[in-house]
């Protein structure tokens, strides 16, 4: 099929760009009138493009050796020759899942922006090209294409929260974006050297590079300072909970279920791999930061009077189980983290949605303003229990999975890592259960509440993918595990042998 | 046999013969033909001059040699800077005629006097003597003078021109006694032959010159600290005319200092390196803290040209080959962006007249999407963010200067890349996040074409630029 295409996974990565271009070519030729016209359509448009690209994630699932440590599907155009620079996608079976989650929760955020009235075809198109972005990063096998997609992602972001976004918006979209370009030109100049010293920009023949160690500890920090804000690790995470509360309820979803896990997928893309010897170095400050991340955030989280923004801390303190997981350096570590980013990618935009959900009838998300909501959306009080569980870590979720993998992981290298992530599980208790108990139960003492109706269909159908995936990793972690497992070998193994060669 | 010599000295100049000579039969045929479309026949007849003769120097100059005992120089590094300047001339001026209509200001002087700076900048690029690089420089900024006041009922236009003659005839001066200063001391005005001089040890003589001709040419780029004209004579020209100090003068200029500190004087690169490289960061610091707090998009504009030449002084501070295709890169792209952001500043138009807030812009890209959006586009290339073009001009530059090991300005460039990109993304917030507030009336043909063309040109030319490296990777190999 088209899978054996060289191209595919460029196609993969262009479809919602060319949706993108055919929603702007309608805006454009189409009379000021039909604007209405116009915004309803681009709605399906979107939609279908986002079903075309999800179809074609899914083929290449299946399509997909996980028995294979290397990149596959690769793909290679000569574009700046002369300096060695090239466009080249593949994907291995660290990124594999993390295309397949982009296109997952894409139709996802498309269904849940009905709330957005004003400027539907710029909404789209932003989403659209925004997709795009994010698959490039996980697909690129080239340093600077990386980069690009990487850096592009903020532009449609910072539209998102800026034009949809709610009372503080501008703060947060600056704050946003000047942040991350902060964190990531460092990188750039680290990218840059790197270019000069192996004369490619080919991650595949980087991956192969070795670093003196005086070197590694200077790209790694730059690296670090990159993917530490797009994590976010404490203390660079202040802009998240801004962009969080900010964003229309989409945006939050994209933010917490896929931006974050580039940060992730840039420490296993390349600070693990090709600076082993800094890696080593850093751990245990990665260690502590991860640790005040968890313990920290997650008191802060309890402290919260918006909902949104207590999810978002949250966030921050998942985030913190990920960090520890990689930089534990063992299989279980590892394999754990990338399960958490999974996890948590279908877990937060359950909860975003939730937000969203009682957001779009209340035009609120102050905690205080709810309670008692079970008795009139007792569906919905069902499903927000859920995924409250499942971001508490209860076993049977796909939460569980990544904490248990990941704290055991960290207590393989030393007790005190697993025993401060064990803290951070209860504490993930304490602030999701209050949350849960003042907004649901209770007696309707908010007269306004009585209002409040359950869940509609296109609520439904935003759900129960969410659901089915959250008990179905819960309960079978192996497909997730066994794709990963073959690259994530290999990238252990390149570490260890790496850090036994003696230094130059 | 001399007049063998002479056909082929003078071959080298076709274009520059072609544009002195062509601006005088312009003036001519102004000052004798009377009638109302005089005024726009001359003004379109030098821009088919401008474009006749980017396409002279790009295929009927022959072989690139030296002409009239050295003081000329014709290499691919002059060759590719013609053809850039003239057409971006000629765009700026295919602007200015709608403009100057509509302001009732067209008259035959203008565009003659454009084809003669256009000849000052060509010259000044192939520049290979103190007396002719001196020469081209002059002839061009008095041209630019003049220009800069041509609206000379304004009060504005007339502060602009008097402040850009007298700051220029400043630097003019000190460029002047520091030419002075190498020739008294290397013996010769002839690049090729100050590059023996200054070979080994320079003396203090040739240092103190080389820093005056260094300060001179840096008036002309408005690089910091010399840029303080820079944001009157922006806002205060006419835009048009701001359009074209913005792109071609500024290619001119940087490609001429290029050239006098890797030729003649690559011999010193110890010396002049330290000070490129604090002009370079003192740019850059102004034109990223200086934009900030603009209200006026022409002042915002006159600092983001003052931060971007520091850009293309860090490639000059790498003095690589690297460096110098890097230069050309950052300059074409910087120069076809800012040509259409001036272009979309000419059609910031309303009932009443023109206007040149950054307010005004507000909710342009619901009110009027495709300016909006190329708008957008072209403040994002400028700023050098991907998937823009501008981002791989900045991109090479600061590759550039991590080959020559200039890590710490590397950093430096990059950091403020993200201070500037605050002032760029707040253009872009007062596009799309504020609520609309004036509408525009409908642009000349000209100033619609040339906005969209070049904010759609910061995306297409992306599969176009590894055809461009080529194009400047042959001129970096030639020079050095």
């Amino acid at each position: 099929m088209f899978s054996e295409l060289d191209a595919f996974l460029s196609i993969l990565t262009f479809t919602p760009a060319i949706g993108a271009v055919i929603i702007a070519v309608f805006r454009f030729a189409s009379r000021p009138e039909d604007q209405g016209l116009i915004d309803r359509n681009s709605r399906m448009v979107a939609l279908g493009t986002t079903l075309v690209t999800l179809f074609f994630a899914v083929v290449m699932m299946f399509e997909f050796d996980p028995a294979v440590a290397g990149f596959q599907f690769v793909h290679e155009v000569v574009w700046l020759e002369q300096i060695g620079m090239g466009y080249r996608m593949g994907v291995d079976g660290i990124s594999v899942l993390f295309v397949l989650l982009t296109a997952f929760l894409m139709p996802i955020c498309i269904l849940a922006s009905g709330a957005i009235e004003k400027r539907v075809a710029d909404y789209m198109i932003a989403f659209l090209l925004l997709e795009t972005l994010i698959l490039g990063v996980f697909t690129a096998l080239d340093l600077v294409v990386f980069y690009v997609f990487f850096e592009g992602g903020l532009i449609p972001m910072f539209l998102i929260i800026g034009v949809w976004g709610g009372q503080n918006r501008v703060y947060a979209a600056f704050k946003f974006f000047l942040y991350t370009l902060l964190g990531s030109v460092l990188m750039l100049v680290a990218m840059i050297y790197m270019f000069l010293q192996a004369g490619t920009t080919d991650i595949t023949v980087l991956l192969d590079t070795a670093f003196t160690p005086q070197a590694q500890t200077w790209l790694w920090l730059a690296f670090f300072a990159s993917f530490a804000v797009k994590m976010p690790m404490w203390p660079v995470h202040t802009w998240l909970p801004d962009a969080h509360v900010q964003a229309p309820t989409a945006g939050s979803v994209i933010l917490a279920g896929v931006l974050l896990k580039m940060g992730g997928y840039g420490f296993l893309r390349f600070s693990l791999p090709m600076f082993p010897d800094a890696s080593a170095y850093f751990a245990p400050m990665v260690f502590v930061l991860s640790l005040i991340a968890i313990i920290y955030t997650s008191l802060v989280a309890f402290r919260q009077t918006d909902i949104k923004k207590l999810i978002a801390y949250s966030s921050v303190a998942h985030m913190g189980f990920v960090t520890l997981g990689l930089f534990s350096m063992n299989m279980l570590g590892v394999q754990g983290a990338i399960f958490q980013m999974i996890s948590h990618g279908f877990i937060s935009s359950a909860l975003f949605l939730c937000v969203g959900v009682i957001y779009d009838r209340m035009h609120t998300r102050e905690i205080a303003f709810y309670g008692g909501v079970v008795h009139k959306m007792p569906v919905f009080a069902a499903i927000f229990g859920l995924f409250a569980m499942a971001n508490v870590g209860l076993p049977g979720t796909s939460g569980f999975i990544g904490e248990i993998m990941t704290m055991i992981g960290g207590y393989q290298v030393a007790w005190w890592v697993g025993a401060g992530a064990a803290v951070g599980v209860i504490l993930s208790a304490v602030y999701m259960l209050t949350v849960y108990r003042d907004v649901i139960f209770g007696e309707i003492t908010n007269p306004k509440l009585n209002t409040l109706t359950d869940l509609n269909r296109t609520e439904w159908i935003i759900f129960v993918p969410l659901i089915i995936m959250t008990l179905l990793l819960g309960v079978c972690s192996t497909l997730v595990t066994d794709i990963t497992a073959a690259s994530v070998e290999a990238l252990i193994s390149n570490y260890d042998a790496a850090l036994a060669a003696p230094a130059q | 046999m001399t007049a063998d010599m002479l056909s082929h000295d003078l071959s080298l100049l076709t274009p520059e013969l072609m544009l002195a000579g062509g601006a005088m039969a312009l003036l001519m045929l102004g000052v004798f033909l009377k009638g109302a479309g005089t005024p726009r026949l001359v003004h379109v007849a030098t821009i088919g001059l401008l474009v006749a003769a980017g396409f002279a120097a790009l295929f009927l100059t022959g072989d690139d040699g030296q002409a009239f005992g050295g003081a000329f120089v014709l290499d691919p590094l002059a060759k590719y800077s013609k053809v850039a300047i003239t057409l971006a001339a000629a765009v700026a001026l295919l602007l200015a005629l709608p403009y100057l209509e509509s302001e009732k200001l067209s008259k035959i002087e203008f565009p003659v006097l454009v084809a003669l700076a256009v000849t000052g900048m060509v010259m000044m690029v192939s520049a290979n003597d103190l007396i002719s690089m001196y020469m081209a420089v002059e002839l061009q900024s008095l041209a630019l003078y003049v220009l800069a006041a041509f609206n000379r009922d304004s009060l504005r236009a007339s502060e602009a021109g008097l402040k850009y003659f007298v700051l220029g005839a400043l630097s003019s001066g000190l460029l002047l006694y520091g030419a002075s200063l190498v020739y008294g001391f290397s013996g010769s005005t002839g690049f090729n032959e100050i590059a023996i001089a200054v070979a080994g040890e320079p003396s203090i003589g040739l240092i103190f010159g080389l820093v005056f001709v260094i300060c001179g040419l840096a008036f002309k780029v408005s690089a910091a600290p010399f840029h303080m004209w820079t944001p009157d004579v922006y806002e205060g020209a006419p835009t048009p005319v701001t359009a074209l100090f913005a792109s071609a003068p500024k290619m001119a200029a940087i490609v001429l200092l290029a050239r006098v500190l890797l030729e003649p004087f690559g011999g010193m690169i110890d010396q002049w390196r330290d000070v490129i490289w604090i002009i370079a960061v003192l740019s850059m610091g102004v034109g990223a803290f200086g934009a900030l707090t603009q209200q006026n998009f022409k002042r915002l504009m006159a600092y983001s040209s003052i931060g971007n030449i520091g850009y293309a002084l860090v490639a000059i501070a790498a003095a690589s080959q690297t460096g110098i295709w890097a230069l050309l890169i950052f300059m074409s792209l910087y120069m076809i962006s800012v040509i259409g952001t001036f272009s979309a500043m000419l059609s910031m138009r309303t009932r009443e007249g023109m206007v040149e807030q950054i307010s005004d812009l507000a909710g342009l890209a619901q009110t009027n999407p495709g300016l909006g959006w190329s708008l957008t586009a072209l403040m994002f290339s400028i700023g050098g963010l991907p998937f823009f073009v501008g981002f791989f001009g900045k991109f090479f530059v600061v590759f550039s200067a991590v080959q020559s090991d200039l890590l710490i300005l590397a950093v430096l460039a990059v950091l403020f890349s993200v201070v500037s990109a605050a002032y760029y993304l707040r253009i872009i917030k007062v596009m799309w996040f504020d609520p609309p507030e004036v509408t525009f009336v409908q642009p000349a043909m000209s100033v619609y074409w040339v906005t969209r063309v070049a904010g759609w040109s910061t995306l297409l030319l992306l599969p176009a630029l590894g055809w461009l490296i080529y194009q400047a990777f042959s001129v970096g190999l030639d020079v050095l």
